[in-house]
């Protein structure tokens, strides 16, 4: 009997690579995301942060809701991944 | 001032975990079981959409499969469910101090306060309600009570996504109609003994005959009793409560059965060991050591011994724990597994009798050697060190009982 593959890939979550700041007060502010093979991506501004799920991707942790390069972008810290919400293509 | 105790419960709360983080299978029926070639293949927990085919917790795939042949299995993810189960107690934990787990899936929040009412209550179940949804993802169905039972049938009674209210002054006409099952701690074999007196619902439990319930069921039976009528004064723990340790324990199925007293002396050694460090961890001392063992029929047999004086030596467990097998256990060859507990446990700073026959030199040597291998092992391993006795059966010795024992689940009645 076939069991269902775990967590079969998903073009709406795309999994990067983080560099943060991590505050005295234990406060975590995304500076810089990469994804795999791809440019470094600076944050210019974060306008929101909460918990949240993120449906579309599949996942729950902190939400970044960010400017990069003209885009605003969703980020995810569901620790110990991070990821970004993307469209579907 | 009245108390007011929610009871959440998330709902199908593995499944709903999978669900959200594989969103191409939300809309389907989905199941997580457990995996088929291990021999655990039956359904765990199921969603919505699969419970409307009718596939039930505990059946194998195959069974839920006829039901519904386009069901989704999923392994389960443990490590997930227990950091998300985390994560929601965090959440919890901003409304009140006193928060119990009960499972990963369930909690007691005591959100008591001069001037909050049950109504208030409702709002704060409410808040949660919405909140665990927008900021988790999943559903949850809360019960508002004045006490932990009725809070936890709320819970069960409206669901998903729901909020559940059971004033203390309306909880007959709301519980009384209820199937007597659906009370905490009414298991089916209770249920059996109650359907004989002709109880079946939680309003015949609450009004039948004390003295007739504690002829049939003890005092269990007068304890659900209390509760179909309401009465549960149990509190709510705080958050940083740790259970008293009651008993020290260990047991092992070792890769073949026990069919000599020299398999039995190689296992009570690698038990006797990992009890009394787990001892010397916890800061203890028991004075009092039980063996069990399982027989290949799968007969279990235990017996209990109590010392001069407190210990958490190997030397001395181990001793006292062959001497109650020679005694009791001999003749009774193959066994399938043994355990070893120690109990009647005191702190380790305890004065205790010096005994002026014995060797105290000794004792002193033995307890200083002991620290000496717990150092080791702390930074080193487990196997870094192994007693004789343990290495003269190769399989036995590459058990490592310390690391591989189980916590299990903590009880309603804890402490």
């Amino acid at each position: 009997m076939e069991m269902h593959k775990r967590r079969p890939e998903n073009p709406c979550k795309r999994y990067v690579k983080v560099r943060a700041d991590f505050d005295f007060d234990g406060s975590v502010r995304p500076l810089l995301f990469r994804e795999e093979d791809g440019p470094a991506c600076r944050i210019d501004r974060i306008l929101d942060v909460r918990q949240a799920a993120s449906l579309k991707a599949g996942g729950q942790g902190v939400r970044y809701l960010c400017e990069a390069e003209g885009q605003t972008i969703v980020l995810f810290n569901d620790e110990p991944y991070w990821f970004i919400e993307c469209e579907d293509e | 001032m009245e108390r007011v105790i929610l009871h959440v419960d998330a709902n199908s709360f593995y499944a709903s975990v999978e669900c959200l983080y594989t969103p191409s299978i939300r809309e389907k029926p989905v199941a997580v079981a457990g995996s088929t070639e291990e021999r655990h293949g039956i359904i765990l927990t199921k969603n919505q959409v699969a419970k409307k085919f009718g596939v039930s917790t505990g059946e194998a795939i195959w069974q839920a499969r006829q039901k519904c042949p386009d069901l989704v299995c999923v392994p389960p993810d443990y490590p997930l469910y227990i950091r998300f189960s985390a994560r929601m107690r965090k959440l919890y934990e901003q409304y009140s101090d006193r928060v119990e787990s009960f499972g990963l899936d369930e909690a007691w929040i005591d959100v008591s306060n001069p001037g909050v009412t049950i109504s208030e209550g409702e709002k704060i179940a409410h808040e949660i309600r919405e909140r665990v949804k927008s900021e988790l993802g999943i559903t949850v169905s809360v019960g508002v009570a004045d006490n932990k039972i009725h809070a936890k049938l709320g819970s069960d009674m409206k669901k998903p996504d729901a909020v559940t209210v059971i004033p203390p002054d309306r909880f007959r006409e709301i519980t009384w109609p209820l199937p007597v099952g659906d009370l905490l701690y009414v298991g089916p074999a209770t249920q059996r003994k109650l359907r004989l007196m002709n109880v079946l619902t939680i309003g015949d439990l609450a009004q039948v005959n004390p003295l007739l319930i504690a002829r049939k069921l003890g005092k269990n039976g007068l304890l659900v009793q209390a509760y179909a009528n309401g009465q549960d004064r149990s509190p709510v723990m705080p958050v940083d409560w740790r259970m008293a340790i009651k008993s020290v324990g260990n047991s092992t199925t070792p890769p073949h059965d026990l069919e000599t007293m020299d398999d039995v002396r190689c296992l009570c050694y690698l038990l006797a060991e990992s009890v009394s460090a787990r001892m010397r961890e916890e800061g203890l001392r028991g004075k009092c050591v039980s063996i069990s063992a399982r027989t290949t029929g799968l007969e279990t047999f235990s017996r209990q011994k109590t010392l001069p004086r407190p210990t958490n030596l190997t030397e001395e467990i181990a001793g006292a724990a062959l001497a109650l097998f020679e005694q009791h256990f001999r003749g009774k060859f193959p066994y399938r597994s043994m355990g070893i507990s120690c109990s009647a446990l005191c702190p380790e700073d305890n004065p205790i009798q010096l005994d002026f026959m014995g060797d105290e030199a000794h004792r002193m040597k033995c307890e200083q050697m002991e620290q000496a291998i717990d150092g080791l092992r702390r930074r080193f391993g487990h196997q870094v060190l192994q007693r004789c006795v343990v290495m003269t059966d190769r399989q036995f010795a590459d058990i490592n009982p310390v690391d591989d024992h189980t916590v299990h689940p903590v009880p309603f009645f804890a402490g």
